[in-house]
């Protein structure tokens, strides 16, 4: 742990990442104690100060109706992290799962798996959603689920390509002269080496979620208002510009932070994680 | 008394570029408690021989009995638990995620060798039975050195309690003082656990070292079969007599390390 952190902080790129992904991760977890206008995550308005530019008073100036868009983008941060991490935990056993047998057990168990994962993989990811989301109802659980449907094939082909190749090594033989079960060679003796390819794509893959779903959102098709997300405030700003900028430019950043941060995070994990080979 | 026995075994692989005749309709023997050698240019087909004895390739024909007993294509838990290997490449044997405990362990548990609460302990003795520290098993593959690292796949195999060990070149990838270590212990081995061996090398001083017998192999066929000291003194075949004959000899300092192995010291 100190090793990993010490290789992190040699790297001005993978610290800058760790910084932004904790000062994310910390305002979406305090959200309710930083944001100066708690309530303003919800359809209240306040129209006394409505469309006002940034100042002493709202940091990052105001929307139509008021709201403080600071406090938002903290409340924002907590939605896209969460759909980001349920995503990622749903997506990321699936894409293990399917792409261990596939890589280990080869065969038509591969055959078949591969295939399905390649016409996951034909369809662009955006489009995939948008079908999802035609089908089932635009809310924050449907986006969910959009976003997981095209995200695990991403796992299985990594898992496999590391799986079939450690399939060839001498230890996985050893466990098989040995006659360990089937299970114990792909989960106890496999895995663990493509854990670490796993988790650097997993930091990596926050910051993408963070972007499809507010793209998804953006176009209206994942979370609803009044709840605060980054991609409808952009989406809603947009209609203002450029005189009322700060609608748009601030949730923008937001979104491109969080992809810095995770993207850059990602990249230090792979030089600690990969180190000890 | 014959422990393993391989009858007219055939190993055609068909390739694109057409059939390759890796093992072709080889016949002999092996007595409980022996070591035979089995020795051949790269390509004779040793591996293949080797991985059909273990099981992990089938055969395009003939037979292999084990103990008196056809082994049949799928091997059941008996046999594959009797039958265990050495590995060429120390580095590749070990999982580089698992510790050298975890390792060792995996055949105790695979067979349930003795009460779960007592397993670690035989890892340890496992261990120490090759020469190594109790303490090992809990490091990383990555600390170990290639010699350290092939007594744990050593250790791996017998923890299963097998009866026939298949080593295929275990001391080719180590250096030579270690491969005289390694050399010994497995001799060391062989009478206290009172193992067969089937032992593949290209190495010649190897062979005087640790074969009762010696199978000579070329383009896949057993072109000779002899008790050592006869294959050495008296070859038969004129392709064992060019095989000794091309034993190579780097310089004098080689040279010597080779007699000193040759002595067993
Ligand atoms: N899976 C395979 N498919 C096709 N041909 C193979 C396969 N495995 C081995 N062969 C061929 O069979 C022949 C015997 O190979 P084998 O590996 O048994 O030789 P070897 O005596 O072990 O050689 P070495 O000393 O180099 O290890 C070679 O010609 C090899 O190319
Ligand atoms: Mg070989």
């Amino acid at each position: 742990m100190t090793r990993a952190l010490r290789i992190i902080a040699a790297n001005p790129l993978s610290l800058t990442g760790l910084i932004l992904v904790l000062a994310i991760v910390l305002a979406a977890l305090f959200a309710p104690w930083i944001a100066p206008f708690p309530t303003h995550n919800s359809a209240v308005v306040d129209f006394a100060y409505a469309n006002s530019a940034p100042n002493g008073r709202n940091w990052m100036g105001t929307d139509l109706v008021g709201r403080d868009i600071f406090s938002r983008i903290l409340y924002a941060y907590r939605i896209s992290l969460g759909l980001g991490i349920v995503v990622l935990i749903i997506a990321t056993p699936i894409g293990t799962i399917v792409g261990l047998l596939a890589g280990y057990l080869g065969g038509w168990t591969e055959s078949v798996l591969m295939r399905l994962v390649d016409v996951f993989l034909s369809i662009p990811p955006l489009v995939l959603a948008i079908a999802v989301l035609g089908v089932l109802e635009p809310t924050l659980t449907n986006a969910m689920i959009a976003v997981t449907v095209m995200w695990w094939p991403w796992y299985a082909r990594l898992v496999y390509s590391i799986a079939r190749s450690e399939r060839e090594e001498g230890y996985v033989l050893a466990a098989e002269v040995i006659g360990a079960p089937t299970t114990h060679i792909a989960f106890r003796e496999i895995l663990p080496n493509c854990l670490p390819a796993i988790i650097t794509k997993m930091t990596l893959d926050m910051g993408f979620v963070i972007i499809i779903a507010s793209s998804l959102s953006f176009l209206g098709l994942g979370v609803q208002p009044p709840t605060p997300d980054l991609g409808s405030m952009v989406a809603e700003g947009a209609r203002y510009l450029p005189d009322s900028w700060w609608m748009t430019v601030f949730p923008g950043l937001a979104i491109l932070f969080a992809v810095f941060g995770f993207n850059l995070l990602g990249d230090g994990l792979r030089d600690v994680l990969g180190a000890d080979e | 008394m014959t422990l393993l026995s391989v009858q007219n075994l055939t190993k055609t692989f068909q390739t694109p570029s057409g059939p390759v005749h890796a093992v072709r309709d080889v016949s002999f023997e092996v007595e409980r408690g022996e070591c035979l050698a089995v020795v051949g240019e790269s390509g004779s087909g040793k591996t293949t021989l080797a991985n059909m004895i273990l099981g992990i390739l089938g055969a395009t024909s003939g037979e292999i009995r084990f103990d008196g007993a056809t082994l049949p294509a799928k091997r059941g838990p008996v046999h594959r638990r009797a039958i265990q290997f050495v590995q060429q490449n120390p580095l590749s044997a070990l999982n580089p995620k698992r510790n050298i405990g975890a390792s060792v362990r995996l055949g105790l548990d695979t067979y349930a060798i003795g009460p779960r609460a007592d397993r670690w302990l035989k890892v340890e003795e496992a261990l120490e039975e090759v020469g190594l520290p109790r303490e090992m098993r809990q490091r990383a593959p990555s600390s170990l050195s290639g010699g350290q690292r092939q007594r744990v796949g050593i250790a791996r195999a017998l923890a299963c309690e097998p009866e026939l060990v298949v080593l295929d070149e275990p001391t080719s990838a180590l250096d030579v003082l270690v491969q005289a270590r390694v050399l010994r212990l497995l001799n060391d081995l062989r009478a206290r656990k009172k193992l067969t061996y089937v032992f593949i090398t290209h190495d010649l001083a190897v062979v005087r070292n640790v074969a009762d017998r010696v199978a000579v192999f070329k383009a896949g066929q057993l072109v000779e079969l002899g008790r050592t000291e006869q294959i050495f003194s008296a070859p038969e075949h004129p392709y064992t007599r060019s095989l000794i004959g091309a034993v190579p000899v780097v310089d004098d300092a080689e040279l010597e390390l080779r007699n000193k192995l040759a002595e067993g010291t």
